[in-house]
């Protein structure tokens, strides 16, 4: 309902991109096609080379040289209303467009900074060059921010980042992406490598952020339990693609694809009693050799002969949920129930 | 009465780095038998890889014993310091930095299968090399060991270093974060195997790891010991750990951790922390370590006076003020009526049946 009132923020139209290597063509992203709302949290799930981070990359306008956008468009709905395709924008309109359209917050906080210089003047470097040069304002909105992070602005400000602990470096990162008012901010694995209390802090900062300054959100991990906390939309991405997205509860408790429901069985709670787990059998495809068909046939229980051959589109399968899979009406995982039923036992 | 497999006895490892002295583990003390499983779970810094390393006899401790049945290793003629180092295997986190690469995985195995004269000629020891590979699920194994290990995918590799553990046939294997370096969907695959090696073997298993929910999944039936700055804070089976913490920590870390359900982790009760900075374990706060960042704090005991691992009952230990009051307070009474030991005994047969 609230997203046919909102026109998207942004539009991924059949996205491809490609690596070209001395190894030959990497496919990572392979037609991904997904629209996001101006106040909506994204999940973008996925194991280590399916793509996830090539997406997020693209998003920003931020792919490395021997990458190459083959297909499809990157639409941003700006503040005026203006439409513009970032793969088409140039050096120039990229820079403007990045920070104060759209952030990204990277794995690793303590690469994203500069070591020789001290936050506040990093803070005004970004802010100067995006044309802030009132240091008052600046400084007041970034002690609002560090503050949100729960940071203390007086001593953070004055530190340099190795002064700083890892999820403090985190949080002073996730502020410092809202300096610029940005309407979507992309994270790429932004707890991993952080103790669980830390992961905690920001997961907690992240939720009360958004819903203080209302901007949307694409979160890039391969953590499912992170996905199920954030998140009020999922997509699940294997070799390329996005083989699921749906709504974060019909994801998790009423999965359409394989491979969701396979990553779902993977990964247990530590609450409650001890439930089944399964591993999904073999490993993922290289990116650089795909098996024709399906990419996860080989890895898939429910696989036949059409599925070796014959790639199946992301349909709708419910109510915006959408999975590529021939034979999702098969796909059932009932998860409450079986965590419900373990409990009685207990 | 049989001495254990290994045991631990007031472990401490400091580390001097220039004027500063870090306390990495301060007075640990477990117990080991064949088959058993003790996680070792806490954050890092949290001192859980330096106990790995005293336990597999890397790392000498700087005061306390390590005893492998019954025998101080550190005392031990060098012939029986190897046999215990034998005994005690370690299986890395990082599969991709601990196999040599230009060694095919044949070499590999068949290296320490000669060395230490387990194989009679490299016949035998390329056959024995064989059927570690199938043991640990690589199969065909002729397929398996012409390879290096580029060729093979990071869960490949895990297992031929947990195949390289198994060749000189140990008691027990350490295995420090084996299996938070492979991707979610072969992780479980992992831990099966090492489960089985557990049943089908009888090794014993001292598993490392900060993932709570691998330590609940691996060592069910074992039980966990609760690290924090270098002290063991809470040990129990990993049940009632799990699902009754007893430390405030245990349950700030359980309450704190993001479930794979959207109902249930949003529903969660949160507990909130006096504080989120983990204290430096070269300025380690007085008293508890924990008091700085604990919900229960009481000023003029905690940071006073340092917890010991105390038992609340016959099979689990809390380092905690506010726990052992507790008990002492109400449960005085039942608590000596569970101390006999033939209660104790009871309670671990229930626990192994």
């Amino acid at each position: 309902m609230r997203r046919s009132l909102n026109e998207p923020v942004l539009s991924v139209r059949d996205l491809v991109i490609q690596y070209e290597g001395a190894g030959g063509v990497v496919q990572a992203v392979r037609g991904v096609h997904f629209d996001l709302a101006p106040d909506e949290s994204l999940a973008v799930i996925g194991e280590s080379g399916c793509g996830k981070t090539t997406l997020g990359l693209a998003l920003m306008g931020l792919l490395p040289k021997s990458a190459r956008i083959v297909a499809g468009q990157i639409l941003y709905r700006t503040r005026d209303g203006r439409v513009t395709d970032v793969v088409r924008l140039s050096g120039r309109e990229l820079r403007d467009f990045r920070w104060k359209e759209c952030a990204m917050v990277f794995q690793g906080a303590l690469n994203a900074f500069n070591p020789v210089l001290k936050i506040w003047d990093q803070v005004l470097d970004t802010a100067g060059a995006h044309g802030l040069h009132d240091r008052t304002r600046v400084r007041e909105q970034c002690e609002r921010l560090l503050r949100l992070v729960q940071l203390d602005p007086g001593r953070v400000l004055q530190s340099y980042p190795h002064e700083l602990s890892g999820g403090m470096r985190q949080r002073v990162m996730i502020a410092l992406s809202l300096l610029l008012e940005p309407r979507l901010v992309i994270y790429d694995e932004p707890t991993t490598a952080l103790d669980i209390l830390t992961q905690r802090a920001i997961i907690e900062v992240l939720r009360s952020l958004r819903q203080e300054l209302g901007f949307a959100m694409v979160f890039i991990s391969h953590d499912l339990p992170l996905a199920a906390e954030l998140a009020d939309r999922v997509a699940t991405m294997y070799a390329g693609r996005i083989v699921e997205l749906a709504p974060v509860r019909d994801l998790f408790y009423r999965p359409r694809h394989p491979y969701t429901r396979g990553l779902l069985r993977a990964v247990p709670p530590v609450s409650g009693p001890l439930t089944t787990v399964a591993s999904i059998p073999g490993s993922p495809p290289s990116l650089a050799e795909l098996p024709p068909g399906c990419s996860f046939a080989p890895r898939c229980e429910l696989a036949t002969d059409r599925c070796r051959s014959d790639d199946p589109p992301l349909c709708m399968v419910g109510a915006d949920h959408w999975s590529a899979c021939h034979y999702w009406s098969a796909v059932s995982l009932d998860r409450r129930t079986e965590r419900l039923g373990g409990a009685s036992h207990a | 009465m049989p001495e254990p497999l290994l045991e631990l006895h007031g472990v401490s490892v400091h580390f001097r780095r220039g004027r500063t002295l870090l306390r990495a583990v301060e007075e640990v003390s477990f117990c080991l038998e064949l088959g058993d499983v003790l996680c070792l779970v806490g954050e890092s810094g949290s001192g859980k890889t330096t106990l790995g390393r005293v336990a597999a006899g890397l790392l000498r401790p700087t005061s306390g014993s390590v005893r492998y049945r019954g025998q101080d290793v550190w005392h031990l003629p060098a012939n029986a310091f190897r046999s215990f180092r034998r005994a005690v295997q370690i299986v890395h986190q990082d599969p991709y930095a601990s196999l040599n690469p230009i060694r095919t995985v044949e070499d590999t195995l068949v290296a320490p299968l000669l060395h230490h004269r387990i194989a009679r000629n490299r016949v035998d020891a390329v056959e024995r090399a064989a059927r570690l590979l199938e043991l640990v699920d690589l199969v065909p194994p002729e397929q398996f060991l012409p390879k290096y290990p580029h060729q093979l995918s990071g869960g490949q590799r895990q297992r031929v270093s947990i195949a390289r553990a198994l060749t000189v046939g140990p008691e027990l294997i350490v295995a420090d974060e084996a299996t938070s370096m492979v991707d979610v969907s072969i992780r479980v695959s992992l831990l099966h195997t090492l489960r089985r090696l557990r049943e089908e073997l009888g090794v014993a298993f001292l598993f490392i790891t900060h993932d709570l929910a691998m330590a609940k999944y691996f060592a069910w039936q074992g039980r966990i010991a609760v690290l924090y700055l270098g002290r063991v804070v809470e040990l129990g089976p990993t049940p009632s750990v799990i699902g009754h913490p007893l430390h405030p920590y245990t349950q700030a870390l359980l309450a704190a951790i993001p479930e794979p359900d959207p109902d249930l982790t949003r529903q969660k009760a949160k507990l909130l922390l006096r504080s989120l900075d983990i204290p430096s374990l070269a300025n380690l706060p007085s008293g508890c370590p924990f008091h700085p960042r604990c919900l229960h704090f009481v000023a003029g005991l905690c940071d006073v006076e340092r917890p010991l691992l105390d038992a609340v009952d016959g099979q689990r230990a809390v380092a905690c003020h506010i726990v052992q009051q507790e008990r002492t307070g109400s449960d005085a009474l039942q608590s000596r009526r569970e101390a006999p030991t033939s209660g104790n005994d009871e309670r671990l047969s229930l626990e192994r049946g």
